[in-house]
């Protein structure tokens, strides 16, 4: 059942539910974030529009610098504006910022210690139609290996509209990963949300005896695995699905609390399985509790073009794969 | 114009003389590092530093009036970290822990290790956007302070550079100053061989940038040169410091295989005694 304390949308299992993305609710909530605090500037590199950054732009047009498409540019300058005291946010691609400039990202941001918030646009196979060359699915591995820098994947447009103003209070260093493509509303104004912490959006019925299936999901895909968890539920299948937005750093306590109580665990990210949000888990439940952990995730290949629904269907990320491999692992 | 007098010039040739030698001798306890191009700059970070140009206080780093300089090029930093010394950042004995395990002086400049170190510095090519970024940060905070970037040549390879530059004319940042060290070697070879740089001042002017070409080892051209760009121009400006690499010591003059290389015990005491007894060989005009 959907957890009763976080106030979570009560349509979001109804036809009606209101959709949005990740970037809408970001682009706002930078315009909120430019009002709370004067020394918030943005950066963009030629694409205000599509990843909202155009609303701090009109609103605040002194403090938006428009970079052109100079990615690598536009981490230095980010740097230099931060060493001047400004909280520099920087817009692109996830393919393009933090994959053509990472180098410039590790050494002028993260070894410099500039505080400044990385936002990647259009991750993961929801891009859809322009295919692979736009389709970022290395962006968590490239921005996690960075000392100074926390990595967040919000899970719907409010929760976006949370994570970039808690991202320029934060004390390092902030990457936020946004998806293109429209999404169900799953949580609401008054739900929490803290960059380290990750939240159980579905508790099993029999929570105090669970011994099932925990599904560690972020981002686009939480929606599939609620699906998922709701239709196991009526086959008398108990599970528990956490939105794990919280990559870097991981919220320990939350991932162990339900590793003890489960009999594995299943990780589903719309990410390279090598080095993406299931390898955080893996890699922290390896050395303080070993159980068996399922990554559900791109393996090893590039995506396509097709409609965003087609592609999840088609790399087994969809609320029906994942009935499957729940179903498939109980066996 | 009134020409600005520089009346501290044979203290300022003293100076560089003294930091070549402190290079030498960093570079050989270090066993590792640069030598070329640090010796060859050695008069534009002298002019910069103590020509009058830069407003600093090593008592009070953070001070936020001051002029930022950016070191684009980090494998200059024996030649930074001695000029720091010179400045009152650091005690002079300190200059031989460089790249020792513990020392403030790490291999390549990093900001939260020593104090007048502006950024984090090493892979070139990236040096002159954080300097665009300073010089349009410290515009909308209405402060007058000039940035400084200290530029290789090589680094004009990077498309990154490019892009700054492009910037830079863009916004017609009037408070940022580079120096390009053109030494013309790099780590492959001459850069003309490597990748042809030229026809480096044409180039930054069709960018919207106003450049100036001096004798790189002439203390006093540097410093007219600088003095000019805090007020003059309405745009970026670019000093082209024609320099020869290895300044001062004859068997490395022009040899780029001495970008990356450090002096043995006898190369390093030949190099001490040619620049003991260099006089003449950099001298002012007004000799």
């Amino acid at each position: 059942m959907l957890n009763p304390e976080l106030k979570l949308n009560l349509e979001i299992f109804s036809s009606k539910v209101k959709q949005k993305s990740s970037r809408d609710g970001f682009g706002e909530g930078l315009v909120l974030a430019g009002e709370l605090n004067k020394n918030v500037v943005a950066l963009c590199a030629d694409v205000a529009e599509s990843i909202r950054m155009n609303l701090f732009k009109d609103r605040f047009p002194k403090r938006f610098i428009e970079m052109g498409i100079a990615e690598q540019n536009m981490i230095g300058v980010a740097s230099g504006l931060a060493a001047t005291g400004k909280i520099p946010v920087m817009g692109a691609y996830a393919v393009f910022s933090p994959g053509r400039n990472w180098e410039q990202i590790r050494t002028t941001i993260c070894f410099n210690q500039q505080k400044v918030v990385i936002v990647g646009s259009h991750t993961g196979l929801n891009v859809g139609p322009d295919g692979a060359t736009h389709q970022a699915l290395e962006d968590i591995a490239l921005t996690r290996v960075l000392p100074y820098l926390a990595v967040v994947v919000p899970v719907d447009a409010i929760e976006a509209r949370k994570a970039i103003i808690k991202a320029i209070e934060y004390p390092t260093s902030v990457y936020l990963r946004l998806a293109r493509e429209k999404s169900p509303i799953l949580t609401s104004e008054e739900t929490p949300f803290e960059i380290g912490k990750s939240q159980v959006l579905w508790l099993p019925e029999k929570e105090e005896n669970f011994s099932g299936i925990t599904i560690f999901a972020c981002g686009y895909l939480v929606y599939q695995a609620l699906e998922a968890a709701k239709d196991l539920n009526k086959e008398k299948i108990d599970i528990a699905v956490i939105n794990n937005s919280a990559i870097k750093p991981l919220d320990k306590e939350l991932i162990l609390a339900w590793a003890k109580k489960s009999k594995t665990i299943i990780t589903l990210e719309e990410h390279q399985i090598a080095g993406g949000m299931g390898s955080t888990i893996a890699e922290f439940l390896s050395e303080n509790y070993p159980i068996p952990v399922h990554f559900m995730g791109i393996n090893d290949t590039f995506g396509e073009s097709g409609e965003a629904g087609e592609l999840i269907q088609k790399y087994r990320l969809s609320k029906e794969a994942i009935k499957e491999k729940v179903k498939e692992l109980l066996k | 114009m009134k020409t600005k007098k520089i009346d501290n010039l044979k203290k300022l040739e003293q100076v560089s003389q003294e930091i070549r030698e402190e290079i030498i001798r960093m570079l050989l306890e270090a066993k590792s590092g640069h030598c070329a191009g640090p010796l060859g700059a050695v008069e534009q970070y002298v002019a910069l530093y103590f020509g009058g140009i830069l407003k600093y206080n090593s008592q009070n780093p953070d001070w936020p009036e001051r002029d930022r300089v950016i070191v684009s090029n980090g494998h200059y930093a024996p030649l930074l970290y001695a000029i720091l010394a010179h400045a009152g950042y650091l005690p002079l004995e300190e200059l031989k822990t460089l790249r020792k395990l513990g020392s403030r002086l790490q291999g390549h400049p990093h900001r939260l290790s020593l104090p007048g170190i502006e950024t984090s510095s090493g892979p070139v090519g990236e040096g002159l956007s954080q300097a665009v970024g300073m010089a349009l940060g410290l515009k909308m905070a209405g402060l007058k302070s000039q940035v400084y970037c200290l530029m290789g040549d090589g680094e004009h390879d990077c498309g990154n550079t490019w892009e700054a530059v492009m910037l830079a004319g863009k916004h017609q940042l009037d408070n940022l100053t580079v120096i390009i060290d053109r030494n013309n070697i790099q780590i492959d070879g001459f850069t003309e061989k490597v990748m042809p740089l030229e026809p480096l001042k044409e180039k930054y002017e069709a960018f919207n940038w106003k450049v100036l070409e001096v004798d790189g080892h002439n203390l006093e051209e540097l410093i007219r040169a600088l003095d000019k760009t805090k007020s003059i121009f309405v745009k970026p400006v670019a000093i082209i410091a024609n320099t020869i690499p290895g300044k001062g010591v004859d068997f490395m003059e022009w040899e780029y295989q001495w970008h990356g290389k450090v002096p043995d015990s006898k190369e390093a005491e030949e190099a001490l005694r040619q620049l003991r007894t260099m006089k003449g060989k950099i001298q002012s005009e007004l000799d």
